[in-house]
């Protein structure tokens, strides 16, 4: 089952409220998404991290609707 | 997870000093992101285990569980998880992959 791309954002934003995300359809099959999310509470944080809270933010969907999700994460520059 | 999957995970990350996670077979990946990872180790010359977690049912649900990440593949090295496709693409691409296998001395081409 495919995912929309404002649910991903909106997902994101609800558990990382300050993250800027841009959120591009690779395929154009609802099913393949890049993420590029940049936030505060990243500071500090390995990658693993970083993707870890994303995940979470995403509650479980990763890996079973969302199919597909490159993910790059980063906290904003001073 | 039950502890039998537990320990059989936490003895293959601990007897292999480079453990993939995959779908599919070093030889025949059988998806996308795990052939990433495959093509990467094997072009900066780095031996490692393959697990193919669509053999094993309790192991592709397990790891999942072990590491904390939702995703497949999973790349260990000397017990430590590294990271899925994404971050292991990015490590390679600014050489910080290179790096890390030389400081927990693992060996890769030269």
């Amino acid at each position: 089952m495919a995912m929309d791309a404002v649910t991903i954002e909106r997902l994101i934003k609800e558990g990382l409220p300050d993250a800027q995300v841009s959120i591009e359809d690779l395929r154009g099959d609802g099913d393949h998404y890049a993420a590029t999310v940049v936030s505060g509470a990243f500071r500090g944080k390995s990658r693993v991290q970083q993707h870890q809270m994303v995940y979470q933010a995403l509650r479980g969907r990763m890996g079973n609707e969302l199919h597909a999700l490159a993910l790059q994460t980063s906290a904003p520059e001073d | 997870m039950d502890t039998t999957t537990h320990d059989r995970i936490r003895q293959q990350v601990t007897d292999n000093s480079v453990v993939l996670f995959m779908k599919g077979t070093p030889v025949f990946p059988q998806c996308g992101f795990s052939a990433t990872v495959v093509q990467i180790l094997s072009h900066i010359g780095v031996k490692f285990k393959g697990v193919d977690v669509l053999a094993d049912s309790s192991v592709r649900e397990g790891i999942k569980e072990f590491s904390a990440w939702p995703t497949i593949p999973q790349l260990y090295v000397k017990g430590e998880f590294i990271g899925g496709c994404d971050i292991i693409r990015e490590m390679f691409e600014t050489g910080e992959l290179q790096q890390m296998f030389e400081e927990k001395g693992v060996p890769v081409r030269a």
